[in-house]
């Protein structure tokens, strides 16, 4: 039996609800935390070489530690998760909010913040109302509130609805959204909130994943934790595989230990590519990441080693396409994507998106030209120099050097197609 | 006068309580307003304005970057459906074609009895179970246009109001407790704390 750490509910249809929760453990960590010092929690989470969960990977610990040499004035959770075919917070958020409630607390405690917030994407409608129920039931159990459990330390915590906008998930426009603005990111530098963050005070930004650790982090240690996985890559993960598999879900996995052939295939994960087909290509961490192929099948599923091979694990989201499915119609719907949650701020991202998805549309649609594959790639180096990995920046924030990730993977791999594009007018495939 | 209800009054400005800037409100205050009225109406908007202390205009030009956010009429119920990769790979331009044949409505358009409103979503976040389907913001899960056509002749008739409210209305649990920690105490915690800090620093030395 692998371990698991924030699915351990899974089993229990009522898993959200604070019977459910008190009665498996839930606050015991907070209440352990609590009898540490703020220091030590921090100690325990630097232990665990616990890596933010949110798509960038930074080490939790490290995040902090910049907070802990001036008192930090907010903690804010995003749950704003909108990264194409990613929905392991959607998972944590409905299934376990006091596994989340308990989480911030933590966290809040080990940065001696006394108001939190936790930014939830407002198409979770489900999910907002359960979280407002663990936070109510938190206060009313002494969890939140004056002199939590009688240690003296107090904390407020409110959950804030979105409003339907991929780029809030980008932290800084996250938090000009949470001061009731459009959610336009901010430039850098500041690269990190800890310096200039919510009101212009120094504000800790973590993902929900991340702190939904913290509780098992503190109850079994962080050494327990980063015994877990291997190299950087500690503790266990949520991986959110959908596409072309039997069995698309959530499943949590130690980290290294699985490759995305296991996740894939496995009986108890994937369970194999749908209709027994083959693997064309796999996008290995959201649609921000350059594309697998069927030899980078073996890779483990460890951030280091991803990246190694030029993606990222990013959001932790696997998207299998099979051998009949078209490339140039997956490029054109992701590149769709990010043209119309461009914010609109800087030229190369939001011209460039727009560009880029009305060529891939011809070439889709017909009406394709011969030369329009280089174009392609000319108009993706104009976003993101060179097209190397990780991409080099013209714009405030990484959605704008993202778009090219799909588009280059494809064209580099499968340039016949869309060669054949143009001769056939159009995709031969249809949908 | 105000144009929400006492009710819903009272309850805004509980919200605007819970931030330490009033205008964090505004995008909650713009889900509660559409909750009344089923989209942001032009006195909604001066209304919040005045709750968070900006103009009308700053609430009109914040809201309209939000898809969520609607500044013209909405159906009763806003079905979304999504075509991102996932949902492609499961057929959901097929899906939505249905729909459209369906409603009789392009996307972005709503049905001559004003009742639905259809939009191609991007990712919704439940890519499991795809082609993914929200009405109001919930998720309905028919994955097939059979039971896409049953869950609309089921709206149509009245049916399932518990379960998806009509549009606007997004988080029907109440929060119970307002602040605890007031922002003087606060203010003389960080003090405090700031000198414990600085005692350890200086311990430590």
């Amino acid at each position: 039996m692998s371990t698991t750490i924030v699915t351990a509910r899974r089993a229990f249809d009522d898993s959200f609800t604070i019977e459910r929760a008190l009665a498996t453990g839930a606050y015991e960590g907070l209440k352990k935390a609590l009898s540490m010092t703020p220091e030590a929690v921090c100690a325990e989470v630097d232990a665990a070489s616990l890596l933010g969960r949110g798509g960038a990977g930074f080490p939790a610990g490290r995040k902090w530690s910049m907070l802990r040499k001036n008192p930090t004035t907010y903690l804010v959770i995003n749950g704003d998760e909108s990264e194409p075919a990613t929905f392991k917070d959607h998972y944590l958020i409905e299934r376990d909010p006091h596994q989340l409630v308990e989480g911030v607390i933590i966290a809040a405690y080990a940065l001696q913040v006394t108001q939190a917030f936790i930014f939830i994407r407002g198409e979770f409608a489900l999910g907002l109302e359960r979280v407002t129920q663990a936070i109510n039931e938190a206060y009313a159990h002494g969890a939140l509130g004056r002199n939590i459990f009688g240690s003296g330390f107090s904390l407020d915590l409110v959950v804030h609805p979105g409003a339907g906008a991929y780029i809030c998930g980008e932290e800084t426009a996250l938090l000009e959204s949470l001061e009731g603005k459009r959610g336009f990111p901010r430039i850098k530098p500041p690269f990190f909130p800890a310096a200039i963050g919510l009101y212009g005070e120094p504000t800790v930004v973590n993902n929900v994943e991340t702190v939904s650790n913290l509780p098992w982090i503190v109850s079994n240690g962080g050494a327990a934790f980063a015994a877990l996985g291997e190299g950087r890559s500690t503790g266990t993960r949520l991986f959110a595989l959908s596409g072309d598999v039997e069995r698309p879900g959530v499943f949590e996995v130690e980290m290294v230990k699985s490759t995305f052939r296991d996740l894939i295939e496995r009986p108890e994960l994937g369970g194999g590519v749908r209709g027994g087909k083959a693997v064309k290509a796999i996008i290995p961490g959201g649609v921000s990441a350059p594309w697998f192929f069927p030899e980078d099948l073996d890779t483990p599923l460890g951030q280091d080693e991803v990246a190694a091979k030029n993606s990222m694990l990013g959001s932790g989201s696997i998207v299998v396409m099979d051998e009949t499915r078209c490339m140039v119609r997956a490029a054109w719907r992701i590149t769709k994507f990010f043209s119309r949650e461009s914010c609109g701020q800087c030229t190369p991202c939001r011209e460039g998106s727009g560009w880029l998805e009305r060529v891939l549309y011809r070439l889709e649609h017909g009406g394709g030209r011969m030369e329009d594959v280089d174009l392609l790639l000319d108009l993706c180096d104009n976003i993101a120099p060179g097209l190397t990995w990780p991409p080099q920046q013209t714009t405030i924030c990484v959605l704008g050097p993202s778009i090219p990730s799909s588009i280059h993977s494809a064209i580099s791999r499968f340039r016949e197609e869309f060669i054949a594009h143009v001769h056939d007018g159009g995709c031969r495939h249809g949908r | 006068m105000s144009h929400f209800s006492p009710a819903l009054r009272a309850k805004a400005e509980a919200t605007v309580a819970l931030y330490p800037k009033k205008r964090s409100a505004l995008i909650p205050l713009c889900h509660l307003a559409q909750g009344q009225d089923g989209y942001l109406t032009e006195a909604a908007m001066v209304e919040i304005g005045e709750l968070c202390e900006v103009t009308a205009a700053e609430v009109r030009g914040t809201a309209t970057f939000y898809d969520m956010l609607h500044t013209d009429p909405v159906g009763k119920y806003v079905v979304g459906i999504c075509t991102n990769i996932a949902c492609m790979l499961a057929g959901g331009d097929d899906l939505l074609e249905h729909a459209e044949q369906r409603l009789g409505c392009a996307v972005g358009g709503t049905t001559t009895d004003g009742l639905f409103t259809l939009e191609e979503t991007e990712c919704l976040a439940d890519c499991d179970i795809a082609p993914c389907v929200q009405v109001n913001h919930r998720f309905v899960r028919t994955t097939t246009p059979e039971a896409l056509d049953a869950l609309l002749d089921e709206l149509a008739a009245g049916g399932r109001v518990d379960e998806i409210p009509s549009h606007g209305t997004l988080i029907r649990v109440e929060r119970t407790v307002g602040l605890q920690v007031p922002k003087d105490v606060i203010a003389e915690e960080r003090a405090a704390a700031g000198a414990a800090q600085a005692a350890r620093m200086e311990g430590s030395k």
